[in-house]
Parts: structure tokens; C-alpha cells; sequence
């Protein structure tokens, strides 16, 4: 394991709570920790039937409805290979820069539990279908959201695995409840390499991973669902020296746990060996209320999963375009090369292309895409505008976002679509209304009344005042209403003319064009 | 009627002679006769009348489904079968009931065989005498044969001195020979299909591994299970082979490729046949008779005009060990699903999960299956797994490649024995432990099943105690339909005896008509 590692304590995690670090600081000059974190992320794979079963896969189906005689391992029963999940290991193998082994071999992994209904888990142990590729995700460098760098961890191997089911533990009744449709599920395992060094990373390399995922449609990779699991395996050294005993902290369900979680057991570990202590080499949980990391009981005692082929499948093997068979029935052979070919755009070169296409910000391009459905919408209100891509980016980033967030609304269930905003860029646009008068206006679309924008700006008369002579009265209205402003102004003082303008705009209930305003004030007063 | 071939009784059932439901009720009548061999651990009587019943519909209205149609047949309790209890002779699975038919069950329902019932096996079919069940030993009906009786002079009336029929498929090998159907399935992992159709005096088909589904049978060790097929003659084998061979989606191991014919051609020229005789084969532990008639055997081919040749399998004295090893990980591999919670005995310990699996396991598995599953954890220890399991696998590659290598230098078929003698007391069987005995009764079988080859035991003569000989054909993978022609041919030379059942016979259940009782043509020098 030659994974590089950065300087814990030189470095300050963004996600972690800064009062982890400051806790320890070691003394200037001696005991630099560095940490080595290595991920087995486990993400389910998107599929209408599970790996080896023809059973449904579906969220939250009441308990054991989803179940096959295989999945219940009923004697007899044998496994049958799901063609989509083989398809789409291939697939995130490719996105995820791996080499596609054209044979790979499925192993038994053997050990006791109540959701573990054939005493074996079905994997691939020693040759997996991808292996040795690497992940870029973004990592900022400071506090300001402009100083974004690249970094590589390098992806050991992909496999494909079963997953198991669920136990429910009811202690008050000494009783375990089991629910075995998830049993059975197909799961692609991705193994890191420990080339990561904080919470921090590990939680933007999951992200990245996670977005990489939804782009193939490979996996939904909802981590609230249980679609997207991290186990971490952590550890700590002086650089220069071996590697230090690690730990694996399993379960992590969210970003901010996952992050949270690597530095609290980082932490924890510099700790112990400080004060002397050692680290043993066992699995541990997460406790998200009490933000630490503890020994798992029921993994206590060395584990032997007497690892065995798979004697009901035969090898693996896939092709390309020049190890396929002439003839082949193409319902029973995959081909790299085609799927290669499908792939859809992935999430950095979108945004690589959003940046070029728009002269969008990079940070712009990440927060397009950090929401599911939200470049979607960027995209469909830029057909349907001449207002420039950069305006178009500050609304949806700054106004939509705002909003959904504000009510926990997901892009899909936003009151307002992208053709009334559009529509409401290009009143702004033909300078048909103020841009306060804009932000009146989307409010009154989000209510989700059905009224357009146009109807809207009618109704409430947000145009802006077009009438010069109107204008004009207006202005000097105001001037002679305020002679101790008018008196600021001739003194030169700067703001007194914005206060001028604030009221008659005041006066025109937003409508009137600052610009105009400020041309006819300095006009009337002779400037 | 019952004393025909599936063949001839299929014939009477087409021309009206006999229908489907008076040979299931003779048949299930023979059953309770014979109920002391204790070859069915579940007579399915309900389920057979009601297909009886459904088939003579059929007969009536001509519209049979075949050859198999309204025939009475027997399924060895390790094949899954729909709403019939499933036991695989252990505690384990006593009361389990499986909710669908292994894929060969199916096939054979789906032909309008009628199932009369589930046979008799050693547990979990880890064994070679068929004695190690928990309902007990199975019989070999020879024991009650006119010719063992009067050749070993045993009182008629003294029967502690019975055979057994070897194993593990003992019960499907009994209900053949004693005539309580016209063909049953077996299972064959090291020989468990051969062995007793051997001691049974009957025809026992291990077919190429891949070619027949096992799908819906309980595993032993999946690298080398197959269905087997159990008949009296090798003609029936080949028409259930036809009814069973074929693809399967839901066994990955099956392959895809034309089924095969239901049938094997009566003449053929023996003459372009090259017979091997593997020298490794001739073991000192082999009985003389044995050792007499396989020599027989290959003069008869060879004056017939064959190609007769001693060929070297040179790992052949590696075979039984790795088989041990291949053997019991896989077996620790495949009982780990019966842990009690899901199906099959659980017992009442409830301390705590771990504390429910030991008991359960403890109670639900004999000492020979518990032994395996250690012996088999133990190889597969990641300590252990290098030395043990990994090089199992390199031999077995090596005795693969020894069958390869003898097939791929002209011969056609190997003839060897299937056992090292004629079928033993019980008394004396069990002098020695399971594992022994299986060492010693897998030794010609085994390594067929390494190597994924098509092997048949053709029943070849009586030894002096008049106990039925059986000698083994072995053929290259996938090519089961030659082998099948070159054992019909040898069949017909051997003219084998057929049993004669001195109670059935005396009462009249069971008329030879065709009762080829008088000399077999290798005899004993």
C-alpha cells in the first residue's frame, strides 16, 4: 500500500468540525500524523430483477414479498446470472477508467447470519470483472469556492456481489424480524485504494462516484435508500514509516457521516497512540448521535469466510469487436466495445462542456450538478432564452435553488418549469420589466397559481413606466418633495443621488428603470 | 406385466393391453410387498393414482404424450418435488416439502410419468451402502432371490445375513430390481447411481456432467453431481435420458446443444471399436470373479472384433483423495444453508442465534455429514486452502486431462469394474466406518465424476453366491449416446438373469414372461 498521504496535521478538513483538530495539535516540529483511508463503497445496482434471481427488486415493498426460492436459499435452487447487472459493472468499470477483465469468476464467501440465508455470499474474490482504474473528483482548497484542484484515487478492482438481507433486532422481546428482499439484490463493489487522507476527500470521492453512477443509470445510488454504502478502512503513521494497524469503520450511510466519521476515528487513533495506547485491528460502527466510532460486538473474533468457487456458475466471459464470435447470438454474449460506445456524457465532462459552451464559473458547473435534475433545468430554460447563459446560471443557482431549498423540494416537484422561467428571463431581458419587479414576478409563479409571467406582470403592473412625460412628472415630484436631499446632492455627496432614485422608484412602485431615473435627476438638476 | 422393460410396458400400454392405472396400483401393491426392503422413504400413493387416472384419460382419447406416458417411476429423495415431502433421509429436512419440482421431475411429469414415490438413500446421499439414513438401511432385494438362496444356501426363512445394495442411490436401485417401477432416478457424485445398480443386478447411467439439469437437486458437491438414471436395461436409460438431456435456463451448467436421441440403433459394428482397459484399474483389493469377468468382458469385445488396448490413467491413485477434499469443502459449503431458520428442522435451544444454528445442526445432521463439514471448513481454512483445496484442483485437472489424453489416442470406450465386488451383508458392511467404505466402493466411480465423463454399469453375471457382477463403460463427454449403443450391444452379448423373487413369484405379483433365467454367457472359470 503506497498510497500517498498528505500531512494530517498540516491539513484542515471543510466537513469535520474544526474543534476535532485543534483538540490534538501536536507540538510544532514532532509527531506529524498522517492518516490512510482506503473505501469499499457497495452500490446497488439499478435492475428490474436481483443478480441471480428473477425476483423484483423495489424500494420499501412490504417485508418478504420480494423474495425468489433462490433468494431463500430453498435446497436445489441455482444461480442464474442477471445479463443488466453484468452490464452495468461493465459500464461503471469503463467510467471509472478500469480494465474490463473478459473473464472474471464468481467466489463463495462463507459466513453464519440470520439475513445470510445460504451461509455464503456470492462474489467475485479472485479475479473480479474490473480492476485498476482511477476516480478524479474536486477538492477545494481554501475558503473561497474558486480554488478548486483535482485529485486521483486509484480504484483497486470492481465486483459483483449478492447483497443480503435485513435483520431487525428486537431487543425487548429477544426476538430478530428478517426481511430478505434485499437478499439477493445485485451490488457492484468498488475498492479504493487508501489514496485518501481526510473525511473530506473521502466524502468528495464518494460524491463524485455517486454522481458518476447516476449519469450511467447504473445505480441510484440514494444513500438514505441504502443504495450507496461506504465501509472505510482507516489508519494512521508518521510519514516515512510503515502503516499503521487500520480499522474499518462500517455502514456509513451519508456524506456528512462518512466524513464525519473518518476524522473522528483518525482522531481517535492519533490519540491512542499518543497516549501510548494501540490500535486494534477490528470493525467498528458509526454512532451519528454521539459522533463516534465503537467496536462492533457481533464481529468480535477473527472472521475465516473460507473463500471457495462458485461451482454453479461457469466463467465469466465477455467480448469486444475482436473476440466476438462471428455468429453470436446477441442475447448471449455482452460486448465491451458496444457498451463502451453507450456510455452517456459523465459528470466532468459536462461540466468541462458547461464551462467552455457558457463561460460558466467551475464552481458554477459543480453546483449544476450537484442537484439531480438541475442541469436538466438549466438546460431547457437556456433553449428557451436569449438571455445570456451567465444570467440564466445566477437565477437558477441563486433564485430557483433558493426557493427549493428552502421548502426541501426536489427539482422534479418545483412549482415553477423551466418555460415560465424562460419566459420571465426574456421580459428582463426585453427590459419589460425591472429586475425587482423579476423577483416579484417569480414569486408569484412559484405559488403554482397556473397564471404566466406575462399575466402576472399585467396584473400587478410591473411593466416598466415606458412614459417619459410621466417619468418626468414623477421626478420632479419627488425632487420637490425632498429639498434637503436635493440640497445633499448639489454638496456632491455621493449617496444623496441613490437616495434620490430609490424614491422615486419608490414613488413608481418599482417600475421605473433606475438608469433613466438617474438620466433625467441629473438632468432636472442640472449636474 | 411389471416384469417387462419400460420399453415393452410403454408398447402394452400404446396397443391397450395394460392401462396406466391397473400398472400403478400393481405397482403400488408390489410396493407394500416389498415394503421390508425398505427402498421409498414416501410411497406418493395419491399422487400416482391421480396421474394414472389422468394418463389413462389421455391413452383413451389417443393422445398420449409419448413413451413415458402412464409409466410408474421412482425418484431418489434429493430431487425437489412440488407439495411431496423432500427428506434426503435426515432429520434435517424431515417434514420439508418443497414448493416446486426439480427441472428432471418436471420433465418426467410433463411426459405423464406416474412418481410413486421418493426413494430411500444414504443422508444427504454421503455414502456408498445406502445404510446411512435416518430411516434406516435400504435392502438389496437379491437377498431374497431364488438364486442367492440357493447358491449361498441360505435359510429362506433367515434373513440377518441380508445385502445391502450400495449406495447412495439404494433406493432407487432396490425399487428397479424388485420391479416396483420401470425406472427411477438416482443421483451420482462419486459413483452413487452405479455402485448399486451394480449390486442390484440392474443398469445405472451417470450421464456427462452439463448434459442433464440439476436444478431442484439437493446439492453433495456441485462440480460433480448429475442425475443418474436407474433400468433394467439399457434401451429404458436411453428413452428417460432422451425425456431428461437438454439445456436448462435455470442450471447455468447445462449446455446448449441439440438434446439427444431418445434412442440407441440395435446393430452396431463393433469391429471400429476401440476399447481401453485402464491398467491402474486392476487394484489388489479387486475380488478374483470380478477381476475374471472384466477380463471376460474384453475378450468378448475383442473376439467380437473390437480394438481391445491397455491404457494408463496415470493419477488415478491420487483420485480418491482429492475427491475427499473437492468433496467435503464443497459439502461444508452447501449444508451452510441449513442453519434452521429458514426451512427444515430448529431446534428448541434459544439462547441466542448462534447457540439455535449449533443445536439445529448438531440435531439435524449425522455424524458422517457432520465430519464432512468439518473435515471440509477445515481445507478450506485460508491457511489450508493452498495446500488442500487449490491442489485437489490441479490433480483433478491432471486426471481429466489422463481421460483427454487416452480418448484423444483412438479409444472409443474404457471398460472397467464398477466395484471391487459382489454387494456385502449389512453386518458386514458395517464393520467399516463411511469413510472407508466410500474410499473403498468410490474407487472406479470417482473419477468419472472429476472429470465430467459419461459412465453406465451394465449388469454382467452372478458370482458364485449368485449375487448380481455389474462392469463399468466410461465414454467421452457428450458422447453418452455412443456409449450407450456400445453398452446395449455389450448387454445383449452378456444376457444377464433376471431376478428371481421367490415370494412375489410364489404369489403370483410378479410373471416373467420373459425370463431370461438360464445361463449367462460369462461364466465363472
Amino acid at each position: 500500500q503506497t498510497g500517498p498521504t498528505s500531512n494530517w496535521a498540516r491539513r484542515q478538513s471543510s466537513v469535520a468540525q474544526p474543534s476535532l483538530h485543534t483538540a490534538q495539535k501536536p507540538r510544532k516540529g514532532e509527531h506529524k500524523w498522517a492518516a490512510v483511508v482506503g473505501l469499499e463503497i457497495h452500490a446497488q445496482i439499478s435492475s428490474n430483477s436481483k443478480l441471480f434471481s428473477g425476483a423484483q427488486v423495489c424500494f420499501a415493498a412490504p417485508p418478504n414479498s420480494l423474495v425468489s426460492y433462490f433468494d431463500a436459499s430453498l435446497p436445489g435452487t441455482l444461480p442464474v446470472l442477471n445479463r443488466r447487472c453484468v452490464e452495468a459493472a461493465v459500464m461503471t468499470g469503463l467510467a471509472l477508467n478500469c480494465h474490463i477483465n473478459k473473464k472474471s469468476l464468481f467466489d463463495r464467501k462463507h459466513y453464519f447470519y440470520s439475513d445470510l440465508p445460504a451461509g455464503y455470499q456470492i462474489t467475485q474474490q479472485r479475479l473480479p470483472i474490473a480492476a485498476n482504474g482511477h476516480l478524479t473528483y474536486c477538492i477545494y482548497l481554501g475558503k473561497k469556492p474558486s480554488q478548486v484542484t483535482t485529485k486521483t484515487v486509484r480504484i483497486k478492482q470492481i465486483q459483483l456481489e449478492q447483497d443480503s438481507g435485513k435483520s431487525l433486532h428486537d431487543d425487548l422481546r429477544s426476538q430478530t424480524l428478517i426481511d430478505l428482499n434485499r437478499a439477493g439484490i445485485g451490488l457492484l463493489e468498488v475498492v479504493l485504494e487508501p489514496d485518501l487522507c481526510c473525511g473530506e476527500e473521502a466524502a468528495l470521492a464518494v460524491r463524485e462516484l455517486q454522481l458518476i453512477l447516476q449519469a450511467l443509470g447504473t445505480s441510484q445510488a440514494n444513500m438514505a435508500e441504502g443504495q450507496l454504502r461506504v465501509d472505510a478502512n482507516i489508519s494512521v503513521h508518521h510519514p516515512g514509516e510503515p502503516l499503521g494497524v487500520r480499522t474499518e469503520v462500517k455502514n456509513l450511510n451519508s456524506l456528512r457521516f462518512l466524513a464525519k466519521a473518518i476524522d473522528y476515528e483518525i482522531q481517535r487513533q492519533i490519540t491512542e497512540l499518543e497516549n501510548g495506547g494501540e490500535i486494534l485491528n477490528e470493525t467498528r460502527s458509526f454512532d451519528y448521535k454521539l459522533g463516534c466510532t465503537m467496536p462492533m460486538r457481533d464481529k468480535e473474533g477473527k472472521q475465516d469466510y473460507r473463500f471457495m468457487p462458485e461451482p454453479n456458475l461457469p466463467p465469466l466471459v465477455l467480448y469486444d469487436d475482436t473476440s466476438l464470435p462471428r455468429g453470436a447470438d446477441s442475447q448471449q454474449v455482452i460486448n465491451i466495445d458496444q457498451l463502451r460506445d453507450m456510455l452517456p456524457e459523465l459528470p466532468s465532462a459536462t461540466r468541462e462542456r458547461l464551462v467552455q459552451q457558457y463561460g460558466m464559473l467551475p464552481e458554477h458547473s459543480f453546483a449544476l450538478l450537484n442537484e439531480v435534475g438541475l442541469l436538466e433545468f438549466f438546460q431547457n430554460v437556456i433553449k428557451e432564452t436569449r438571455t445570456e447563459p451567465k444570467k440564466v446560471t445566477n437565477w437558477v443557482l441563486n433564485t430557483f435553488l433558493c426557493y427549493l431549498k428552502q421548502q426541501n423540494l426536489a427539482v422534479s416537484e418545483s412549482p415553477v418549469t423551466p418555460s415560465a422561467l424562460a419566459e420571465l428571463l426574456n421580459l428582463l431581458d426585453r427590459k419589460a420589466i425591472s429586475s425587482s419587479a423579476a423577483k416579484q414576478v417569480f414569486e408569484e409563479l412559484w405559488k403554482g397559481e397556473g397564471k404566466t409571467a406575462a399575466q402576472i406582470v399585467s396584473e400587478q403592473q410591473l411593466e416598466l413606466m415606458q412614459d417619459q412625460e410621466a417619468l418626468e412628472k414623477l421626478c420632479q415630484t419627488t425632487i420637490d418633495g425632498h429639498p434637503q436631499v436635493v440640497m445633499d446632492v448639489k454638496k456632491r455627496n455621493p449617496k444623496a443621488i441613490n437616495k434620490l432614485i430609490g424614491l422615486v422608484r419608490k414613488a413608481s412602485h418599482s417600475r421605473a428603470d433606475p438608469a433613466l431615473i438617474k438620466k433625467i435627476l441629473e438632468r432636472k438638476l442640472s449636474l | 406385466m411389471l416384469g417387462r422393460t419400460l420399453r415393452e410396458v410403454s408398447a402394452a400400454l400404446k396397443q391397450g393391453q395394460v392401462t396406466p392405472t391397473e400398472l400403478c396400483k400393481n405397482c403400488l401393491s408390489l410396493i407394500k410387498k416389498t415394503k421390508y426392503l425398505n427402498a421409498y422413504i414416501t410411497v406418493s400413493e395419491e399422487v400416482a393414482l391421480k396421474q394414472a387416472e389422468e394418463s389413462e384419460k389421455r391413452y383413451k382419447q389417443g393422445q398420449s404424450l409419448g413413451d413415458l406416458d402412464g409409466i410408474p417411476v421412482a425418484v431418489k429423495d434429493n430431487f425437489s418435488t412440488t407439495g411431496i415431502e423432500t427428506t434426503c433421509a435426515s432429520n434435517m429436512l424431515k417434514g420439508y416439502v418443497p414448493p416446486y419440482n426439480a427441472t428432471v421431475v418436471q420433465k418426467l411429469l410433463d411426459q405423464g410419468a406416474l412418481l410413486m414415490g421418493k426413494t430411500n438413500l444414504d443422508e444427504f446421499a454421503m455414502g456408498s451402502g445406502s445404510t446411512d439414513g435416518v430411516f434406516g438401511p435400504v435392502r438389496n432385494p437379491w437377498t431374497y432371490s431364488k438364486q442367492y438362496r440357493e447358491r449361498s444356501r441360505q435359510d429362506a426363512g433367515d434373513d440377518s445375513h441380508w445385502l445391502i445394495t450400495g449406495g447412495s442411490s439404494g433406493g432407487s436401485a432396490a425399487a428397479v430390481a424388485a420391479f416396483t417401477c420401470f425406472a427411477a432416478l438416482g443421483s451420482d457424485t462419486g459413483g452413487s447411481t452405479r455402485n448399486p445398480a451394480a449390486h442390484c443386478g440392474i443398469v445405472g447411467f451417470k450421464p456427462s456432467y452439463g448434459l442433464v439439469s440439476r436444478h431442484g437437486l439437493i446439492p453433495l458437491v456441485n462440480s460433480m453431481d448429475v442425475p443418474g438414471i436407474l433400468t433394467r436395461c439399457v434401451d429404458d436409460t436411453a428413452i428417460v435420458l432422451g425425456t431428461l438431456a437438454g439445456h436448462d435456463p435455470k442450471d447455468s451448467t447445462t449446455v446448449r446443444n441439440p438434446a439427444q436421441p431418445a434412442s440407441v440403433p440395435g446393430g452396431m459394428d463393433v469391429s471400429r471399436l476401440c476399447i481401453g482397459i485402464p491398467k491402474e484399474y486392476l487394484v489388489p483389493e479387486l475380488s478374483s470373479e470380478v477381476r475374471s469377468l472384466w477380463s471376460q468382458a474384453a475378450d468378448l469385445f475383442e473376439s467380437e472384433g473390437a480394438k481391445v488396448i491397455e491404457v494408463s490413467l496415470p493419477h488415478t491413485c491420487y483420485s480418491i483423495v482429492c475427491y475427499h477434499v473437492l468433496c467435503t469443502s464443497e459439502v461444508a459449503s452447501n449444508m451452510a444453508r441449513f442453519d434452521g431458520l429458514q426451512y427444515g428442522h430448529r431446534s428448541g435451544v434459544d439462547v441466542s442465534t448462534e447457540a439455535m444454528y449449533a443445536a439445529t445442526r448438531q440435531e439435524g445432521f449425522n455424524d458422517v455429514v457432520r465430519g464432512r463439514i468439518l473435515s471440509g471448513n477445515f481445507f478450506l481454512l485460508k491457511e489450508n486452502y493452498e495446500n488442500y483445496f487449490v491442489k485437489a484442483q490441479k490433480v483433478r485437472r491432471l486426471i481429466v486431462k489422463d481421460f483427454v489424453d487416452v480418448f484423444e489416442s483412438g479409444v472409443d470406450v474404457l471398460l472397467t469394474p464398477t466395484t471391487l465386488t459382489e454387494a456385502v451383508p449389512y453386518l458386514e458392511f458395517i464393520k467399516e466406518d463411511n469413510r472407508t467404505r466410500s474410499a473403498q466402493d468410490d474407487i472406479f466411480t470417482q473419477a468419472v465424476n472429476m472429470a465430467g465423463l459419461p459412465a453406465v454399469s451394465v449388469p454382467v453375471a452372478l458370482s458364485n453366491q449368485g449375487l448380481p457382477i455389474g462392469l463399468q463403460l466410461i465414454g467421452r463427454a457428450f458422447c453418452d449416446q455412443q456409449l450407450l449403443t456400445v453398452a446395449k450391444w455389450f448387454e445383449k452379448q452378456v444376457q444377464f438373469p433376471v431376478i428371481q423373487l421367490q415370494g412375489l413369484m410364489d404369489d403370483g405379483s410378479l410373471v416373467l414372461e420373459n425370463g431370461k433365467l438360464t445361463s449367462a454367457s460369462l461364466t465363472q472359470r
